[in-house]
């Protein structure tokens, strides 16, 4: 058998963390898809109010901020590869506050739908399958923000590079896909649902 | 990035000092069984942990064989004897199966690829670690789920936990909740692994080796942790469902709140059935790497091999509910599953058939690898005959949870994963240790393990047209099913002498097996290329391929085989 030295540079082959990051989208793409089903197969089928044409509002501002925060985080990504690293501070701090304000919507959504309309995960199957949907994309958010946080702390301290690009990226890859979750999740659970007739 | 960073980041030295201890003491041992990140060394703690639970397992299975060996036994009590078959199921699948075949993926992916490492060495001991507590966590449920409230002990309903048996008000104590935690580690544990083994797999393979030029072996566990990816966590998010049922008061299988008991059924089996083919590819896997070196012949039909397993794949994500012929869908439900499962059959046939293409005018080794693939083969047969005729609706509505379905799964795991599995440890055993396996001992095993198998596991088909429902404690002695549970239950006996003349051997070779040199068995792939047992980098210099059988190659420079492929 031939040797080869490692030097070689015909024999190409896709980045670990890409390939990485991608697969374990595929699996949380899995994970998510039986809470959607769940959700849709109980459109229609709660017992007891509060229904969802009653107590849910479309979330623009959430929506819009975190939308808004994945071009954001591509414009940081940008930034760093021409190595522009002040501005990509700047772009990816932009992004953790729009996070940031998207969770905070999130908190003041579920404080009105717990005080003031008294749905709660216990109250009928539409609470069971909103809190444990919305809640599940939620978590994604959060482990977002530590992500995003930590390259924030490490880039105030001077300690991100242009040669951290793919790492970087590979953050903003999840990013994107948490965003296209919601994109899932406003269709079924504020579009869809709260057309749904209820007796 | 291009391949030499990776093999940089991938090199590592063995470490100068194990940090102040004596080698060879105890505490040095479990250090660096505790620290080790190299995919041989974690890909054996895989198999071990796997052959323990196994253990297990088999003895759960004993104590029951024992209970239903006579009618109106009280050996068991009912209670007892639910949490044994639970535990057996549930140890079997996700403490036995699943890491088994990890722990052979991990260990010889890349040293079939030409690769120094796994892409990720450290979450590849993070997988196995998660794997590892997950089972213990499982079994400390005898001791911890009875709570304060002295209900419940180790969970006891059935290993797919069929809703409302696991509400509050059924499932009292936390023996659930040690099941549901267990299943949900394991499943970060099963992901992390396979994410890393794909990962491996597409980003690590050394100069040369395209997908194509790929031995099956890396082919088919390429498809299986693919599957562990899709199916996995929707048995995750079944968990979380059902946690937020037991602890936060959700209504998801509640029927009374409105709940569906029949959509835990459905999620469980859109996991449960391609799980079945997680299991079952590793021993394709193993088969198509025994096979060809045994009868002197590269593989019959490689492309055709990897396109049957694909399609069994993309097939095995569609055919869930044929669990649940019984549950009274509609006539269009009913047909669609039944017309899925019966297409599996068709690149399932095309597998054995390319087996026996593969035999067919070779020069015959009967070796034990090879002696254990062709028991595969004839029980791997019987197992699928029996699974097209479950797959008729009508004659499942007849015959589904009876013995008839549980012989059939265990001549699906036992006959089919188990007997590959054996011949795995019989190939690659002088690899991973550089001693052969005692010919004489492992005779022995094979002799005992396969009468033992048939023995128990063909007199359950009858058990099941005579009307025997599975998961009964006990039975009326005018059934006319003492015949056949006698003779089931004596076939445990030779099993279980199999089995310990495996274990002899294993222990026995160690110390006194004969040599194994590098390439004991005149293979071909990459793996027989290196040491036995590989040095920590796998390979000095990295190897360089051109076709699907290198070390042919190597052997016949005047005749190499990428001047015909």
């Amino acid at each position: 058998m031939s040797t080869v030295t490692n030097t070689t540079s015909d024999w190409k082959l896709p980045s670990p963390r890409k390939v990485g990051i991608l697969t374990l989208i595929l699996a949380e793409s899995a994970l998510f898809t039986i809470f959607v089903v769940a959700y849709v197969f109980y459109i229609g089928k709660s017992l007891n109010p509060p229904y969802p044409h009653q107590v849910l509002e479309f979330p623009w501002l959430g929506s819009i901020a975190l939308f808004g925060s994945s071009g954001t985080i591509i414009a940081a990504e940008r930034c760093l590869r021409s190595g522009n690293s002040k501005s990509f501070l700047i772009w990816w701090g932009l992004t953790l506050a729009l996070g940031i304000y998207f969770v905070f919507f999130t908190a003041t959504e579920w404080w009105k739908l717990i005080m003031v309309d008294g749905l709660t995960i216990a109250t009928n199957t539409f609470g069971t399958s909103f809190y444990s949907l919305v809640g599940l994309h939620l978590f994604h958010v959060l482990v977002g923000l530590v992500l995003l946080s930590a390259v924030f702390v490490a880039a105030a301290r001077k300690k991100i590079h242009a040669d951290h690009h793919e790492h970087v990226e590979v953050i903003s890859y999840y990013w994107h896909f948490v965003d296209c979750i919601w994109i899932v999740v406003l269709t079924v659970v504020y579009i869809i649902s709260v057309r749904a007739t209820y007796e | 990035m291009s391949q030499d960073i990776i093999i940089e980041d991938n090199y590592r030295l063995p470490p100068p000092e194990k940090v102040g201890r004596e080698p060879g003491s105890f505490t040095s041992v479990i250090q660096g069984l505790v620290f080790t990140v190299d995919h041989k060394k974690l890909g054996l703690m895989y198999i071990a942990s796997g052959l323990l639970f196994f253990v297990i397992a088999g003895s759960l299975a004993t104590l029951m064989r024992i209970q239903l060996m006579v009618p109106d036994n009280t050996f068991l009590p009912p209670d007892v004897y639910n949490r044994a078959f639970t535990m057996h199921g549930t140890t079997m699948v996700f403490l036995v199966g699943m890491p088994i075949i990890f722990g052979f993926a991990n260990y010889l992916v890349p040293l079939m690829i030409g690769a120094r490492d796994m892409a990720f060495p450290r979450m590849y001991a993070f997988g196995f670690w998660v794997f590892f507590f997950s089972g213990l966590l499982l079994y400390f449920s005898y001791l911890g789920a009875p709570g304060i409230y002295g209900a419940g002990s180790a969970p006891d309903v059935g290993w797919f936990a069929y809703s409302p048996l696991t509400s509050k008000a059924f499932s009292r104590g936390h023996s659930t909740d040690y099941w549901t935690m267990s299943l949900l580690l394991g499943g970060i544990g099963s992901v992390s692994t396979s994410i890393n083994i794909l990962v491996t797999i597409f980003c690590c393979r050394c100069k040369g080796m395209t997908l194509g030029k790929m031995p099956l072996f890396v082919w088919l566990n390429l498809v299986m942790v693919f599957l562990v990816i899709l199916a996995l966590p929707c048995l995750s998010a079944c968990q979380i469902m059902l946690s937020l049922d037991r602890y936060l008061g959700g209504t998801f299988f509640d029927t009374q709140a409105g709940g569906s008991a029949v959509l835990w059924q459905h999620f469980f089996w859109i996991f449960g059935h391609p799980e079945v083919y997680v299991l079952i590819m590793p021993a394709f896997a193993i088969a198509s790497e025994v096979i060809p070196v045994f009868s002197r012949k590269p593989i019959f039909g490689y492309p055709v091999m990897v396109a049957a397993s694909i399609s069994i794949a993309f097939l095995s994500l569609g055919v869930w509910a044929h669990h649940m012929l019984t549950i009274g869908m509609s006539a269009l439900g009913n047909t669609f599953f039944v017309i899925s499962t019966l297409l599996v059959a068709i690149p399932t046939g095309i597998k054995i058939f390319n087996w026996l293409g593969t035999m067919y005018g070779g020069k015959l080794r009967m070796e034990l690898p090879m002696l254990f693939c062709i028991m595969f083969l004839f029980q791997f047969l019987v197992a699928g005959l029996t699974g097209v005729m479950l797959a008729i609706a009508p004659f499942n509505w007849q015959l589904s949870d009876s013995y008839f379905v549980v012989a059939h799964f265990h001549y699906i795991l036992i006959g089919g994963l188990l007997f590959t599995i054996f011949a795995g440890i019989y190939y690659w055993y002088p690899k991973a240790f550089g001693r052969m396996l005692d010919k004489r001992l492992g005779m022995a095993h094979l002799v005992f393990f396969t009468i033992g198998f048939h023995v128990t596991f063909l007199p359950q088909h009858f058990l099941g047209f005579l009307g025997m429902p599975r998961r009964i404690y006990t039975y009326q002695a005018d059934r006319g099913w003492d015949l056949w549970n006698f003779v089931s239950t004596v076939g445990v006996v030779f099993q279980a002498i199999g089995i310990l003349f495996l274990v002899a051997n294993l222990i026995y070779s160690y110390v006194r097996g004969k040599k194994a040199g590098n390439d004991p068995w005149d293979a071909w792939t990459l793996e027989w290329a290196t040491t036995s047992p590989p040095q920590d980098y796998n390979f000095a210099e990295l190897p360089e391929v051109k076709s699907r059988r290198p070390l042919w190659d190597a052997k016949h420079p005047n005749d190499p085989d990428w001047k015909h492929e």
